[in-house]
This record gives structure tokens, C-alpha cells and sequence, in this order.
């Protein structure tokens, strides 16, 4: 029942703009906590401050703290390499290098040298099974990753970070590109990664957040609202707010 | 509607009109040159020494003399030019500094050849003491080339979906690794198109030779980078304007393989860039 992340009274601007306000949440290991609320309220940016992804934006400025097994990760720059290396992310459409399947798995490892050419297969091995992956590209790993459908592409996205032994994963949106028996089967993969990872989603399916989290985050114009256990924020939500965007009253 | 749609018609044709003046003028060259130079190619045309004071015999020292430079120069500029439209284009802050280097990019693209040719006879002849060599032209030829290739380099980098390269953070690699790794290969292609433009333009160019390497004759083929060579723009040159008595098909079969030579270079230099594309 630890927490993998604490945020702590975290803002951030782009320009004039105050994206997150005064934003405190904390990450439970190995379990899945998922952040809702209208488009435009933060949650993405929430999620990139936690592999600092806001850094390569020009013009922004994050103030508070986030602790990832208790370091600041705001303190200091020389570990942002070893940060998202730990910190892993999936992206909302599904974005493997236009190169073989065995190169993009090959890539994370290859960039912090963590195998060497003869450990590399095993990586891939280990990396596709993790995912379910290995029995349907075990004789395609020479082929384009851009001519895998779009939920094998999202599964590879997922298999690079088990590659590079990420702890957490966070997850923008990752079945929006997706038909809903892709999304089903990404979310059972989910249920199965967490016995391993953190992970923290963001998503626009209220059902979604649902079905997967043990912890839900409830986001509005920038501040988070509600954070709790799952069941309580759907069925018991403490804020009018809350309540309005479940039910289905705007958003 | 009629009157409209007779505006249209006189509209588009106009638009037609303007379209077949530009490909007209090709057309033209290339007929002229083919059907006047035609005759002049031979395999002796091609591959031997110049005889008769040069209104006879072959041109081969000019052929080989051309393509050494497009090679050398080519050689000496894509590494150069690359390196530095990556360090403008992924590293470089917006400051004055970068705005004065593009605002010089942008300039030594507008200088006219010529100034090129003597800029190359002050530095890399004269005072760097290269001699009218292979080196001083190819060096005053990629000079002149730079700004085509950093300018078609900078364009390949921007093109590159932004998410490779947040993907390739996201995975923690840093800046260089993401450049090299998954920016690079994805702008190959065209940075190769740079390549290639350039190679025209080196091939083609008379002025900035013509102080820096080029010979009127030579008896013997070049051994070594400070060797002159004699070049096809500036042999057709001088076989038009120098020398009395040149045959006709004999200038004309000149640029003929001028046009042929480059024409090759390019479809190898494409070739390389679709077994580029190709690995993607």
C-alpha cells in the first residue's frame, strides 16, 4: 500500500496560462490510478509532469514537488535520462519507430546499454511475452511495426518499456485509437501488468476508469477535485463537481 | 454562369500558357543538344585524350575532372552542412547569434558564383597555399553548395513527426541519442535530396573553377587532390570561345555528356535515397 509517487502542491504555467493548480495526489504501487475529467483540464499535463515531458515545451514553469520513491525529481537535472527510463509512457496513438518489431524493442535497451548484443533477444523475448505479444510476432520481428494492426502497435509501445524495466507506466489515452474489443483486451493486459508496475492512465472513459483503477482522480480546470478509491468516486462522490461529470451532466 | 464559366476557361488557360513556357525552354535545350551533339558520342568521344589542339579526339580528362569535383566537393560539404543544420535546427537557441547565421546562410546562397571563384583564389589558392588544385576547387565549389544542402537538410529534420522524438525521450534517451537514433534516419532521404540539387550545381558551375582548378589542357590525367584538372563546363567553354575550328557536334556532344553525367550522378544519388526510404 505504498505511494510509488507523491505530488505535492504542484502548479504549473504555460505562458500566463495556469494549467495545474495546486495539484496533490499520491501514486499507490503496483496498482492502476486513472485521472478523469473534460478535455482541457490538466490530466494530461499532469501525468507528463511525472516523467517531466513538460520539460521539452518551451515556455513552461512547474513549481511543488513530485517524489518518486521518495526523490524530488524536480531537484536537479542530471537524472532525467534515468527518470524516464523508470518512468515509462504510452501515448494516445499508438507511436512505434517506423522500424522492425525487434527494433523497437531493441531501442530502450540499446540507449541506457543495457544488453549486450547476445542478452538483446532474450529482452525481446521476455519483453513481447509480457505483453501477449510473442506468440503472434515471434516470426515477425523483422517486419515493419508500422504494418501491425493499431492494438499490437499499443501493445509494443507497452513491451518497449517493459524492455527497459520501467516501474511505472503512465498511459495518455492509450485505447482512444482503438475499437472497443482492442480497448477490452489492452485493459486486461492492464489488470495483468500491474501485479508488476505502477500505473497511472489518463482517460476520457468514465467506464474505463471504472473497470481498471483502484484509485481515481476527478480533474477540473486545472485542480484536482476529488481523489480516492474508485467505487467511493463513482458511487459516493464527495463533490457536486464529481457528481455533475459521472452522471453525465456536462463534460 | 456562361460568362463565368468563360472566365474560367480563359483563366486556366492563362495558368496553361504560363506552365508550358516554363517546361518549353527544356524541352528546347534538350532537343538542340541531343540532336546537334548526338553524332559527337563515341566510346573514343568518351573515353580518350583530347587530339588535334583539342578539335579532335575525346574528352575524357574533362568528364573525369567534373566528376572528381562533384565527388570531392560533395564529399567535403554534406558532412559539414549536415552537422551544422542539425546544430541550428535541434540545438540552437532562437538568439541573435543563430538569426545572424541564418541571416549569412541565407546570403551565401544569393552570392553570385563568381565572387565564390574569387573568394576561393584568395583563401584556399593564395594564402592557404593550396595551389590551383583539386582541393582549393572542390572546397570553393562545396563553399558555394552549402547553403543548398543546409537549407534542404533543416527542412528533412522539421519534417520528422514530432513523435518520434517523444516517443524517443519518453524512452529516456537523451538529446544526441534521439537525434542519431531516430531523427537522422527518418531525414536521410532528405538531406539526399540536398545531395543531389547540389550536384547539378557543382557540375554545372564554371566560375568558381575557372581561378581554382580548372586547365585549359592537360596531357596527363590528375593523381592527387593538388593536381588541376580540366572540367566539362569550362572545356565547352573554351572549345566554343578559344579555339577556332572545333567542330560543332563536337561542343555540343560536350554538353551533352555535361547533361548526361549529371543526370547519372543524380539517378545513383536517388537510388541510394530509395533504399533509404525503403528501410523505413
Amino acid at each position: 500500500m505504498s505511494a510509488k509517487i507523491e505530488v505535492e502542491r504542484l502548479n504549473l504555467w504555460y505562458g500566463a496560462f495556469h494549467a495545474l493548480i495546486d495539484v496533490g495526489l499520491s501514486v499507490r504501487e503496483k496498482a492502476i490510478t486513472s485521472l478523469i475529467g473534460p478535455s482541457g483540464c490538466g490530466k494530461s499535463t499532469l501525468l507528463r509532469c511525472l516523467n517531466r515531458m513538460n520539460d521539452l515545451i518551451d515556455d513552461v514553469r512547474i513549481e511543488g514537488s513530485v517524489r518518486l520513491d521518495g526523490q524530488d525529481i524536480y531537484a536537479g537535472t542530471s537524472a532525467l535520462t534515468a527518470l524516464r527510463k523508470k518512468v515509462g509512457m504510452v501515448f494516445q496513438r499508438p507511436n512505434p519507430f517506423p522500424l522492425s518489431v525487434y527494433e523497437n524493442i531493441a531501442f530502450g535497451p540499446k540507449v541506457h546499454h543495457l544488453a549486450k548484443a547476445d542478452e538483446m533477444d532474450h529482452i525481446v523475448e521476455d519483453s513481447l511475452k509480457a505483453v501477449h505479444l510473442w506468440d503472434e510476432l515471434k516470426d515477425r520481428l523483422d517486419e515493419s511495426a508500422l504494418r501491425l494492426s493499431l492494438e499490437q502497435k499499443q501493445r509494443l509501445c507497452i513491451a518497449r518499456l517493459v524492455a527497459v524495466k520501467s516501474e511505472v507506466l503512465l498511459m495518455d489515452e492509450p485505447c482512444s485509437a482503438l475499437d472497443p474489443m482492442a480497448t477490452l483486451k489492452i485493459e486486461e493486459l492492464m489488470r495483468h501488468l500491474k501485479d508488476d508496475y505502477t500505473i497511472v492512465i489518463v482517460t476520457h472513459n468514465m467506464q474505463q476508469a471504472a473497470r481498471v483503477s483502484e484509485e481515481t482522480g476527478f480533474m477540473l480546470l486545472g485542480e484536482l477535485i476529488e481523489f480516492g478509491r474508485t467505487p467511493d468516486i463513482f458511487t459516493r462522490p464527495q463533490d457536486k463537481r464529481t457528481e455533475d461529470y459521472i452522471t453525465g451532466r456536462f463534460g | 454562369m456562361t460568362n463565368e464559366g468563360a472566365r474560367q476557361r480563359i483563366g486556366f488557360g492563362l495558368l496553361l500558357a504560363a506552365t508550358l513556357l516554363v517546361v518549353l525552354p527544356v524541352l528546347a535545350i534538350i532537343v538542340l543538344i541531343v540532336t546537334k551533339g548526338w553524332s559527337a558520342l563515341s566510346l573514343e568521344f568518351l573515353f580518350t585524350m583530347p587530339r588535334d589542339g583539342m578539335r579532335a579526339g575525346g574528352i575524357f580528362p574533362a568528364i573525369l575532372g567534373t566528376f572528381v569535383l562533384v565527388l570531392t566537393s560533395i564529399a567535403f560539404a554534406l558532412p559539414i552542412g549536415v552537422m551544422a543544420a542539425v546544430y541550428l535546427s535541434e540545438y540552437a537557441k532562437d538568439n541573435v547569434l543563430t538569426r545572424i547565421i541564418n541571416l549569412a546562410i541565407i546570403n551565401l546562397a544569393g552570392v553570385s558564383s563568381v565572387v565564390f571563384g574569387l573568394f576561393g583564389l584568395s583563401l584556399f589558392v593564395v594564402f592557404l597555399r593550396f595551389g590551383v588544385s583539386i582541393i582549393s576547387g572542390a572546397l570553393t565549389l562545396g563553399i558555394m553548395t552549402l547553403p543548398v544542402i543546409i537549407t534542404t537538410t533543416r527542412e528533412a529534420l522539421r519534417a520528422v513527426p514530432k513523435s518520434y522524438r517523444e516517443v524517443s525521450f519518453s524512452l529516456g534517451a537523451s538529446r544526441w541519442q534521439t537525434i542519431r537514433h531516430s531523427v537522422l534516419p527518418f531525414a536521410t532521404p532528405g538531406i539526399l535530396t540536398g545531395a543531389i540539387l547540389s550536384i547539378g550545381r557543382v557540375a554545372g558551375e564554371t566560375a568558381p573553377i575557372l581561378f581554382t582548378v580548372a586547365a585549359f589542357y592537360l596531357p596527363k590525367l590528375p593523381h592527387a587532390l593538388g593536381d588541376q584538372v580540366m572540367a566539362l563546363p569550362y572545356h565547352l567553354y573554351i572549345a566554343t570561345t578559344q579555339i577556332p575550328g572545333v567542330p560543332e557536334n563536337y561542343r555540343y556532344g560536350t554538353a551533352l555528356v555535361l547533361i548526361g553525367l549529371v543526370l547519372v550522378m543524380n539517378i545513383a544519388a536517388a537510388r541510394i535515397r530509395s533504399r533509404f526510404r525503403r528501410k523505413r
